[in-house]
């Protein structure tokens, strides 16, 4: 399913996470799933909330650089094999490039949300659909 | 139209001996009656029979901004006071103001020479003009209405300011020539604009435009709003005021009125005199100032001189526009760099906004073997992706390196991390000037 994730561009320096998430928790705003990633002297934080657009508003309103972009995520059972069979091997096979990944794993549903960028969306779209 | 033939036209030669006539000249007359060069001299054990030949110049010494300031109000003055008819001033923003006495051949003189630069620029007697530089202390008012007159054009000295009057007259007395600040102009243009007038209907048809540095990019956005061609000009308080140098119509670098100014480029950082084509800071020396003569002013702008016959039929050097002041002039490793041309590499990148910041480690003067350069990330360039933020950060590295040819470390930086002020910023900060990078 397509999805509206939110990004944030942050120097790589120590309380810069906390004032994002500062910033979610003024605002009322739960998270769902979050990733970093890390270049040397800055980061980007990407961030699933329920309502996208209000995270970004209450982003930028707080001075932050942000965006939102469609994103695909899934639901995958949370078995051994679960991942390789469901989505990579797949993705792979329909030659399919990932951009970047994250996942969150509900220990009592025993489900895994996976969270993906790919070079062709609407097919990586399509192939996690069929799950 | 040249108003002066014999000495606009004159052969390089035949300029370079009147030159040296009066570099003789003046160098004997202010070594007898400025006292501040009578004491520069001695200092120095320089006699005026030292300078036999152009390139002696170069055993005089600068002049510079801090010694008419050490010598408020008048210890450059070479005439009693009961000889001197007027005194300009300059704003004085930077410390005490330059003091600029003028006795009354000064001020035939610098009219003439007015009416050359305005000649040269493509204004003559038919014209009308309307003078909107401020008049006052400031040379730029009174100096542009002397040369007009001389020249013969019509004058409507509205000065600054009140900028709806400005286009009333305009319109209704039939200006043909505006003068003012680059800046202004775009200001009476918006404002035109705003009382449903077009310029370009106008009977305007020149702007002389100086006193403020403005880019080639300006030039073409005043001369297609306004349907005139905007011609750049030059002028320093210490040295006349306005009428150093201006450009023709055929707009390739402002010709220095060198029968009356002695222009050298030096290296801003040892004194060295450059070749011509070579940039460096422009240092002036006047030959024909009676009250207030100046040795070897050093103006701190960045330019170079070009001496190739211009297709106008001046012979006069024209110097190029000015690139920079010394004063935000760089070295990095060896090459000079200004803030302005960083600024502008940084632009030409798309989606890139002028927050910036350069961060240098100086050890001695403008030298630093270090660069870096903080830019703001804004929403426009920012992506979700890593690999197109590397990207973006090569790309400013790349555009770097082959424009300028210097080496620098880019640093993405959050929104609003270089601080914002009114006016002008603050570019450029000492490593050392900084808590933590």
């Amino acid at each position: 399913m397509r999805i509206k994730q939110v990004s944030v561009f942050v120097q790589n320096q120590p309380g810069r996470l906390l004032a994002i998430l500062e910033v979610m928790e003024k605002n009322g705003i739960n998270l769902r799933a979050l990733s970093i990633s890390e270049s040397g002297e800055f980061g980007i934080v990407r961030m699933i909330f329920p309502d996208a657009e209000r995270g970004m508003e209450a982003l930028r309103e707080a001075g932050f650089t942000a965006r939102m972009d469609w994103i695909v995520s899934a639901e995958i059972p949370d078995t051994p094999g679960g991942l390789l069979n469901n989505v990579v091997k797949p993705l792979s096979e329909a030659g399919v490039n990932l951009k970047y990944f994250y996942a969150a794993t509900d220990a009592i549903s025993k489900k895994t949300i996976v969270v993906l960028k790919a070079d062709d969306l609407d097919k990586a779209e399509q192939i996690l659909e069929g799950i | 139209m040249i108003r002066d033939p014999k000495h606009e036209q004159m052969s390089r030669g035949d300029l370079e001996k009147l030159q040296l006539e009066r570099l003789k000249a003046i160098v004997a007359y202010v070594a007898e009656k400025s006292p501040y060069y009578q004491r520069a001299f001695k200092e120095r054990g320089i006699k005026p029979g030292d300078v036999q030949s152009l390139k002696d110049i170069t055993k005089l010494p600068f002049t510079s901004k801090l010694d008419f300031r050490d010598n408020y109000p008048f210890g450059l003055l070479a005439v009693p006071m009961d000889e001197v008819v007027r005194v300009h001033s300059s704003s004085g923003t930077t410390g005490k103001p330059v003091i600029a006495p003028y006795t009354q051949k000064d001020i035939d003189t610098w009219s003439e020479i007015m009416a050359r630069t305005l000649a040269t620029a493509g204004v003559n007697k038919d014209d009308v003009l309307q003078n909107a530089y401020g008049y006052g202390l400031f040379t730029g008012g009174l100096g542009f209405h002397y040369g007009a007159e001389c020249l013969g054009a019509s004058v409507i000295p509205t000065g600054g300011g009140n900028t709806k009057r400005q286009i009333l007259l305009m319109q209704d007395l039939g200006t043909t020539v505006i003068t003012c600040t680059p800046s202004y102009s775009l200001i009476l243009n918006e404002t035109a604009l705003e009382m449903g007038v077009d310029i370009r209907e106008s009977k305007l048809r020149v702007g002389v435009f100086g006193a403020e540095p403005w880019s080639e990019q300006m030039r073409k956005d005043i001369q297609g709003k306004m349907g005139i061609s905007a011609i750049n000009i030059y002028g320093l308080t210490e040295i006349i005021g306005p009428g150093v140098s201006t450009e023709c119509p055929y707009q390739c670098g402002m010709h220095i009125a060198e029968d009356h100014f002695l222009a050298e480029i030096i290296n801003p950082e040892t004194g060295e005199q450059l070749p011509y084509g070579e940039t460096g800071e422009l240092v002036l020396t006047t030959l024909t100032k009676e009250a207030q003569p100046v040795m070897r002013f050093r103006t701190k702008d960045i330019t170079s001189l070009n001496p190739e016959p211009c297709e106008c039929g001046r012979t006069h050097v024209r110097m190029s526009r000015i690139t920079g002041r010394t004063d935000d002039m760089l070295v990095i490793k060896g090459v000079n760099v200004f803030p302005s041309q960083i600024e502008s590499v940084l632009l030409d990148v798309e989606g890139v906004e002028p927050h910036y910041m350069i961060v240098v480690d100086r050890q001695e003067g403008f030298k630093s073997d270090y660069l870096e350069v903080w830019v703001e990330v804004s929403d426009d360039v920012f992506s979700d992706e890593m690999q197109k933020m590397e990207s973006l950060e090569a790309k400013l590295r790349a555009e770097m390196d082959s424009v300028l040819a210097i080496a620098a470390k880019i640093k993405l930086v959050e929104p609003k991390t270089i601080a914002r002020t009114e006016g002008k910023a603050k570019r450029v900060f000492d490593r050392s000037e900084l808590p933590d990078t």
